[in-house]
């Protein structure tokens, strides 16, 4: 029970970590109808501009500082200088653009940084276990990044319904000719919406750092997971991301925590095992083909 | 009398040879190895081991010209496939190694030898080319795939273990990882979990892991995902409480610079290390150090073992690798002095080799590994006796 | 008229005849490996031309489509691991063996292929847009982790083919021969898919994805139509994905990634969608350009990238629409009044 306890915990970390990453590109997707391989690429950049400026001065705190605006502001030069023509046209325009920038800033990175994996350390304030159910110590940091995406969550949820930049974007959603003649810069909204995605990419980027290797390539893998939570939520909807993200990171988790033990309950353990671990990569997958034969627009389809 | 003759005459013959080498073609070397995309770190410190070997003698290896031919094959089967034709089709090449993966080996050794052309692995050893399908134009420098595990399984029983956690990615190489281990430990195992490959989050297996309350664990995952295993673990707080012990792959020099002090503590088996004593080791580090300011690691220490060997069978046969015999011939009599002490191939052109175990240690601000002690000696891999060479 | 239909003809008649000589250059300029590399070339314009029949045609972008060209190479390369090894491939009901006869297995490879498309297309037709990008997505991430949990058939790894498939009288094991086999299919499938999209299936299937919406009302099954096409691409994949199994004497789950359903993808936008030689000369592009640059540098990916954006900025309609407009400046402008 304690472990079943531990492992929903574990689901719901993997889960805020994807609703970081979804988040932004739901938004984009659903406002500027975009869709943004290289979202994955804002990701890993600021885990390197994070690790970069933290092993220069020793603090975390400093390289997250820096990282976040870093990333944006490269995010808003792509987007003004080129993406923004890609706004009108169709998905597969963006789809091929977009993977190009991928290739782009792998090696780019490559060049910058080095081929070799790099260092992010926790925070020393972070590292450690907090015993937050008796018998289960949990790792301080994984804790934080809880509290972390849930407050972002918050924040969005605040931002979009109450706030007037939040009125424009759900404008802006329905109807662009509309918040275009009430004399709001279309223009800098949209931009400031890819800047504010980029940057909730570079926050997932940094806070994934002390947990995984900071690496060439680390934002494709995790790409393929955001998009299946955009889709399965719904696109647009950042509701249907943070159901999405739990939803996914929760099956998945349990997916590989139980489904071998389940299987060797019937098969030989080596034929368990291996099956299980398919499976379980499996499971999403299924869970989305799942849900999108049932309901085409996903949980939540945000408009229509 | 007869055999001072014969000692003169293949002298003679050597000269002979070498003179005609000197103003015959260079020697032509085709590497195509992992340069871009993921695990690029790899494929890098083969070439760069490689190129000093080359560098160190001023652009020749054992005195004569050669021409070494390099391509990415971004860790993709068929554009290794494709760059191999190319280089045995177009440029004729005589001599091929750099393939760092075992997958991409099965899709090119063997297409590669039957041209022909001699494949010297810096890396990748997988079980099947090993055994069944061992070939005279196949040599590997590095090892076989399952030597580190069982070396590690040796020295896990040997310390007394008996109740051990295992995980490896669901891949041929993870279940062959931890056969291997398991060829050498006996002891009780309290767990064996296949993760998917690439995967990066370890929070369910380690729940896991603490709840099955084994007395040590022994994880096969390279690249970046052990990166986030070891620091995982120690986040867990795990490292205090259970050892960790690994192969090589998992705790290489250019892991440890991410996984940073998280993997102190931890014991690895590896055929090389830094801080071996012999003059061959100690010029090698300091040479790559100075070449490529950053420590060398076990792939680089390769990639220069398999330039050092290239460079030992060029000066036996006079730089003359158009006569294949010859060449297997001086290949296979390994005269070479390997990095990592005494060397030589088994009858399917495998290393027999000593295996080491290390442990990772702060070294002047630097984590790296150590040397504790060795696991086996004279080592011989499982499948030489499926090889009917 | 007949003048005029020589003159439409005469391009492709010289492009066939141009490949066609291929391999007698190559082998005369000494370049002996170019026949490999044209082999792979076509191979991969028959896999994007199954794609463009659906997404530059039928107006479905797909990022699924590696998964038939996969499991297409999977069936050649199951059939011949089990005739290698001589392991029967079922006992049950019955007794199959497995076979290295290109007859039996490429036919297999086309029909398994096709039915994998059925299934996947029937369910995944229910939605559009990006949702139907992802849904193929996901089909094919299950088919590729299924084909890692085959250990049997080498997992991750892969397997090694020892022998290209027996085909009668040809020799497939000889580069050349394989090549003209190869050629005959393209221009065949070239030729079939002209005639298919000429045709009223053809013309229905542009206007679904023209405007689904009007079909739908003029009273036409616009999902069965799809879906028909989704089938018929998958089927084409299948024999590309068997070609390639052949070609490469290798198959791997990679065969089935999503990022090679995205280099098929960028093939077809590469060489003009929703046209006839497009996909071939986005194939070609794709794969010699990556050659070269990869040659050229192992930063390659930094030229590759960058350019692969300018395309979609600056060059919409792809390659094949240069070609047009230089076509269009040589004075075949007549043709369009």
């Amino acid at each position: 029970m304690l472990l079943f306890l531990e492992q929903t915990l574990n689901g719901l970390q993997l889960g805020v970590m994807l609703f970081l990453m979804a988040s932004g590109l739901t938004l984009i997707a659903g406002i500027m109808s975009f869709i943004n391989l290289a979202h994955g690429s804002f990701y890993m950049i600021g885990a390197f501009v994070a690790a970069s400026v933290a092993q220069a001065t020793g603090s975390f705190m400093l390289g997250l500082a820096v990282a976040l605006p870093a990333t944006a502001i490269l995010a808003m030069v792509l987007e003004s200088g080129a993406l923004n023509r890609l706004y009108d046209r169709d998905h597969l325009d963006q789809v091929l653009a977009t993977f190009g920038l991928i290739l782009f800033f792998n090696e780019l990175v490559k060049i910058v940084w080095g081929a070799q994996p790099f260092y992010l350390n926790t925070p020393d304030w972070l590292s450690g276990s907090v015993e937050i159910i008796s018998g289960v110590p949990y790792p301080a940091y994984r804790l934080a990044l809880i509290v972390t995406g849930l407050a972002v969550a918050l924040f969005l949820y605040l931002l979009i319904q109450r706030s007037r930049l939040g009125m424009l974007i759900r404008a802006g959603a329905s109807n662009r000719e509309m918040v275009g003649a009430l004399g709001v810069n279309i223009k800098l909204l949209y931009t400031l919406v890819f800047g504010l995605g980029a940057l909730l990419a570079a926050l997932a980027g940094v806070m994934a750092g002390p947990i995984y290797a900071v690496q060439i390539g680390m934002g494709e893998s995790i790409l393929i997971l955001t998009f299946v939570v955009v889709v399965v939520g719904g696109i647009g909807s950042i509701r249907g991301a943070f159901a999405g993200a739990l939803l996914i990171g929760l099956v998945d988790t349990m997916g590989r925590a139980y489904l071998p033990d389940m299987l060797r309950l019937a098969l030989p353990p080596a034929t368990a095992d291996n099956l299980g671990a398919s499976l379980a990569s499996m499971s999403i997958y299924i869970l989305m083909a799942v849900i999108l034969a049932l309901r085409p627009r996903g949980l939540f389809p945000a408009h229509g | 009398m007869k055999r001072q003759f014969l000692g003169f005459s293949a002298a003679a013959a050597v000269a002979l040879a070498s003179t005609a080498a000197a103003m015959a073609e260079p020697v032509k070397i085709g590497m195509v190895t992992t340069l871009s995309g993921g695990g690029s770190g790899l494929g890098i410190d083969v070439r760069d081991g490689f190129q000093l070997a080359v560098d160190q003698e001023g652009g020749t290896l054992g005195g004569h010209e050669i021409e070494l031919i390099v391509s990415d094959d971004a860790r993709e089967p068929d554009r290794a496939r494709q760059a191999a034709d190319r280089m045995v089709e177009r440029d004729g090449v005589d001599i091929m190694t750099g393939l760092i993966w075992s997958n991409l080996a099965i899709a090119v050794v063997p297409r590669v030898v039957r041209e022909d052309v001699i494949y010297i692995s810096a890396n990748a050893g997988p079980s099947i080319l090993a055994g069944r399908n061992c070939h005279e134009n196949y040599f590997n420098v590095a090892w076989q795939n399952d030597n580190l595990h069982e070396a590690a399984g040796q020295f896990v029983k040997d310390e007394g273990h008996d109740n051990v956690y295992m995980l490896a990615p669901n891949y041929p190489a993870g279940t062959d990882a931890l056969e291997g281990f398991k060829r050498f430990y006996d002891g009780g195992i309290a767990g064996e979990v296949y993760t998917a490959l690439g995967q990066q989050d370890y929070a369910a297996e380690l729940a896991a892991l603490r709840n099955a309350e084994p007395d040590a664990v022994y994880i096969f995952l390279p690249g970046g995902m052990g990166i986030s295993f070891i620091r995982q673990y120690e986040q867990a707080g795990l490292n205090e409480i259970i050892p960790l012990f690994g192969p090589a792959f998992s705790f290489s020099q250019d892991i440890l610079g991410a996984a940073g002090e998280a993997a102190l503590g931890v014991r690895n088996a590896s055929q090389w290390s830094k801080d071996l004593e012999n003059p061959a080791n100690a010029a090698f580090v300091e040479d790559f150090i100075a070449a490529y300011d950053r420590l060398p690691s076990l792939y680089a220490s390769q990639g220069y073992d398999t330039a050092r060997l290239i460079a030992s069978a060029l000066e036996a046969t006079g730089g003359n690798a158009a006569d294949r015999d010859a060449l297997r011939e001086a290949l296979r009599a390994a005269d070479f002095d390997s990095v990592r002490g005494a060397f030589r191939f088994g009858n399917n052109q495998h290393p027999i080799q000593d295996i080491y175990m290390r442990e990772v240690v702060l070294e002047d601000g630097v984590v790296t590994n150590k040397v504790i002690g060795t696991a086996f000696e004279d080592h011989v891999d499982a499948y030489a006796q499926d090889c009917r060479m | 008229m007949a003048d005029r239909k020589l003159i439409r003809l005469l391009p492709p008649l010289l492009f066939a005849v141009a490949l066609a000589l291929l391999p007698v250059l190559a082998e005369a300029a000494g370049r002996g490996y170019l026949i490999g590399v044209s082999t792979n070339v076509l191979i991969f314009a028959i896999a994007a031309s199954s794609l463009n029949l659906i997404l530059g045609y039928g107006g479905m972008v797909s990022l699924g489509h590696a998964a038939f060209f996969g499991s297409g190479a999977y069936v050649v390369g199951i059939l011949a691991h089990h005739a290698m090894w001589g392991a029967p491939l079922m006992v049950w009901p019955f007794h199959i063996g497995g076979t290295e006869s290109a007859f039996i297995a490429w036919p297999l490879a086309i029909l398994v292929s096709a039915l994998l498309a059925l299934v996947i297309g029937a369910i995944s037709l229910r939605t559009s847009g990006l949702y139907f990008i992802m849904i193929t997505l996901a089909f094919a991430q299950m088919l590729f982790f299924f084909f890692i949990a085959l250990n049997e058939y080498g997992g991750e790894d892969g397997m090694s083919l020892w022998n290209r498939s027996h085909a009668g009288p040809l020799d497939l094991n000889d580069n050349t021969q394989f090549f003209y086999l190869v050629l005959a299919f393209t221009l065949a499938l070239l030729f079939l898919k002209h005639r298919l999209v000429n045709s009223r299936f053809g013309v229905v299937l542009t206007g679904i994805r023209d405007n689904p919406r009007r079909m739908r009302a003029l009273g036409y099954p616009v999902r069965r139509y799809q879906l028909a096409a989704f089938t018929l691409a998958g089927a084409v994949a299948g024999l590309a994905g068997a070609l390639i199994a052949n070609q490469t004497e290798f198959v791997s789950p990679t065969f089935l990634h999503w990022t090679r359903s995205g280099e098929i993808l960028i093939m077809v936008v590469l060489g003009g969608m929703g046209t006839l030689f497009g996909p071939l000369l986005g194939a070609a592009a794709f794969l010699l350009l990556e050659e070269t640059l990869a040659d050229l540098t192992e930063h390659w990916m930094i030229i590759f990238g960058p350019l692969l954006l300018l395309v979609v900025l600056f060059a919409r309609g792809g390659l094949w629409s240069l070609v047009e407009r230089l076509r269009a400046a040589l004075g075949g402008g007549g043709e369009r009044r």
